[in-house]
């Protein structure tokens, strides 16, 4: 499907992002890396609260831009046994990887991790393969 | 109860960034990673984006001994790369390139209501249980 090319709200966006893992590591010393968080909120007790409170945030963030901008929009999967096992690949390859665009991708990438480095040059590479050869057939609205 | 809020405004400015770069719109992400169809960048532009507010911000706060509200930084404690890190990663990203879907889009997405954005958070919240109970053996690469 066609899409315009907007680098501005892109900028603009990372900038969010950045600022939002920043703000995680110099407050509370921890890495933002969102399949992790929400993992360690479901596996451990110790640390649930401050993880559950950060998905709240993460939850609720659409809704903030949304308030600025009723005019935006985003489309969403329509459901079919493909997005079902896309997302068990998902979860599966994050905690198996350590992580995930987040926690990787910006994250240990800024801090020049290794681990990270291999990571995300792996499933950026993986996912543009998978994406520019298999027609997946996931339709959206 | 700092702590609690100090996650909800990360995990809240980390999600307005990823909703208004619009890489919560897999649609978007996959005109990204589909590199023979019409290649839209706009992916990249939030990443490096991202990376460089979290590479600058970082460098100035790992001078500090401790974070503001907690007493030590957490950093991830593995090094190197294993097999647990390149086989979850490649999984990943064929899981990112079918639908266009990765952690935090999907989860900031959950609450827009579609049914196919629930069941993917739901597959990947069980694949987070599943990695739990049967990690991969790290074996070096």
């Amino acid at each position: 499907m066609e899409t315009t090319f907007t680098p501005v709200s892109a900028a603009i966006g990372g900038v969010f992002i950045g600022l939002g893992g920043l703000l995680l590591y110099l407050f509370l010393g921890r890495i933002a890396g969102i399949s992790g968080i929400i993992a360690g909120a479901m596996g451990q007790r110790e640390g649930r609260g401050w993880r559950l409170a950060f998905i709240i945030g993460l939850l609720v963030g659409p809704s903030v831009v949304l308030w600025f901008d009723p005019t935006f929009h985003f489309n969403t999967p329509l459901l079919s046994v493909t997005v079902i096992i896309a997302g068990l690949l998902v979860g599966l390859g994050t905690r198996w990887g350590s992580g995930c665009t987040s926690g990787h991708g910006v994250c240990g990438v800024s801090r020049m991790s290794t681990r990270s480095i291999v990571a995300t040059v792996l499933f950026v590479g993986v996912g543009i393969l998978v994406a520019s050869l298999i027609n997946a057939g996931v339709a959206y609205a | 109860m700092r702590n609690h809020l100090f996650a909800f405004i990360a995990g809240l400015l980390m999600s307005i960034g990823i909703t208004y770069s619009q890489m919560i719109d897999p649609i978007k992400v996959k005109a990204f990673l589909d590199v023979l169809g019409h290649w839209d960048p706009t992916l990249l532009v939030v990443m490096v984006s991202a990376l460089l507010t979290y590479g600058i911000g970082y460098a100035l706060i790992r001078k500090r001994k401790k974070p503001v509200f907690a007493p030590k930084f957490h950093l991830p404690e593995k090094r190197g790369v294993d097999r647990s890190l390149v086989i979850g990663s490649v999984l990943f990203g064929a899981g990112w390139g079918l639908v266009g879907y990765c952690p935090g889009p999907a989860m900031a997405a959950l609450l827009a209501g579609s049914l196919g954005t629930l069941g993917f958070v739901a597959a990947m919240l069980l694949g987070f249980v599943l990695a739990g109970k049967f990690p991969l053996p790290a074996g070096t690469k």
